[in-house]
């Protein structure tokens, strides 16, 4: 409390930014939330769509939280460091840049991380819920599907943040929730695009 | 060549919240794997359709509270002690209406998509599963965030750092865990 009583004395002025009302806070997130929400429910129609394998095969229903996570969260990795070093000006948008190559190593050294585990825990947990898909397709679906997952993140997160820096927009404000939105639901499009090649 | 990182640091520094956000989906994953589970996605029709948007609503509604808390409590605006005050009286009922106002509308566009889809739905049973769902994940999401939040801040933990992986890990298995409870509830109503 005290750090802060030498800052803002302009009680006018702070009154506006700090005005916590609670119309003023339903008002601006309702919109978003809702227009989140229809966004989502492309990745929901394509759950929808898989039903049948879905319920056949819990290893699958388990994969899906850990893809729509980890995609969003790549995202947002991938966005936040890039927006970070175009604000300290250490950015050049080329593929030979030194700060891209290593975010792009580091992306896909996660993704190779976490989908490997995914695959033997979904299998694991699977199989005691009583499913029968074997560790094979499983690795082959979980990998598969992340490494283009991965490949797709560093695309999108480098083509959006490169965008609103050219037209004029701080990447932090709004890049971020977006492209961790269109993660999530591309995530889920990646997934059944494997599953139904692999199954 | 000052100031950039090599693909190890990165890797070194995300790795632990990846690993977190892999353990939650897990146990997410898991619970939508259950017997219980599948009974119910199968008896309900429409529920794997708005489990995308339902999950991810919480996380836009109480990861923004977390986000307004935190600012808050930096600039002074908020002390560290729980008490009610205003400003965290409208804080915390905006972030309340939002979950709710947000998913009964998810139930209405998911009931719509089903018909576009042409299957059968229920509006009222969808509309039930998620306003308990919604109601219970308010309860549980607000009390778990105020408490890292408040605690968290006097013992020298950044908020900003703690919100993130909080409200994904316990939102999408408290989401998970309650909207079958909303099934269990709808099923026994109507």
């Amino acid at each position: 409390m005290s750090t802060s009583n030498d800052a803002g004395h302009d009680e006018d002025l702070e009154d506006e930014l700090t005005e916590w009302t609670v119309p003023n806070i339903v008002t601006t997130l309702v919109p978003l939330l809702i227009g989140l929400s229809i966004l989502q429910m492309v990745s929901g129609t394509v759950l929808e769509t898989f039903e049948e394998q879905l319920l056949e095969h819990p290893a699958l229903l388990i994969i899906v939280p850990v893809m729509i996570g980890t995609a969003g969260n790549l995202g947002s990795i991938m966005c936040s460091r890039l927006s970070t070093q175009l604000h300290l000006g250490t950015l050049e948008f080329s593929p030979t840049n030194a700060n891209i190559q290593a975010n792009v190593a580091a992306i896909m050294g996660l993704a190779a991380t976490v989908f490997v585990l995914l695959g033997f825990a979904s299998w694991a947990i699977g199989r005691a819920l009583g499913g029968t898909l074997g560790l094979a397709p499983l690795l082959v679906i979980t990998i598969v599907s992340g490494m283009l997952l991965a490949v797709w993140v560093v695309i999108v997160s480098t083509v959006s943040v490169y965008g609103s820096y050219r037209l004029g927009y701080d990447p932090d404000d709004t890049t971020i929730p977006v492209v961790t939105n269109i993660c999530d639901i591309t995530g889920v499009i990646i997934l059944f695009a494997v599953v139904s090649v692999v199954l | 060549m000052v100031g950039h990182d090599s693909a190890v640091d990165v890797y070194k520094q995300a790795l632990p919240v990846i690993l977190i956000s892999l353990v939650a989906g897990l146990f997410a994953g898991t619970l939508l794997g259950t017997e219980t589970m599948r009974e119910g996605i199968e008896s309900v029709p429409g529920i794997l359709l708005l489990l995308p948007a339902f999950l991810a609503t919480r996380g836009g509604v109480y990861g923004s509270l977390g986000a307004r808390l935190s600012s808050g409590l930096h600039q002074g605006l908020i002390d560290p002690h729980f008490e009610w005050n205003d400003r965290l009286r409208n804080a915390i009922i905006a972030s309340f209406l939002n979950g709710m106002i947000v998913s009964v509308f998810i139930a209405v566009l998911a009931w719509g998509v089903l018909l576009v889809l042409g299957r059968d739905g229920s509006l009222l049973e969808l509309v039930i599963i998620l306003s308990i769902a919604a109601l219970l994940s308010a309860f549980a999401m607000l009390g778990v965030l105020l408490t890292v939040i408040f605690k968290g801040y006097r013992r020298g933990l950044d908020p900003d750092n703690v919100i993130g992986p909080v409200v994904t890990t316990v939102g999408d298995v408290f989401g998970v865990v309650f909207l079958l409870i909303g099934i269990s509830v709808a099923g026994a109503v109507l």
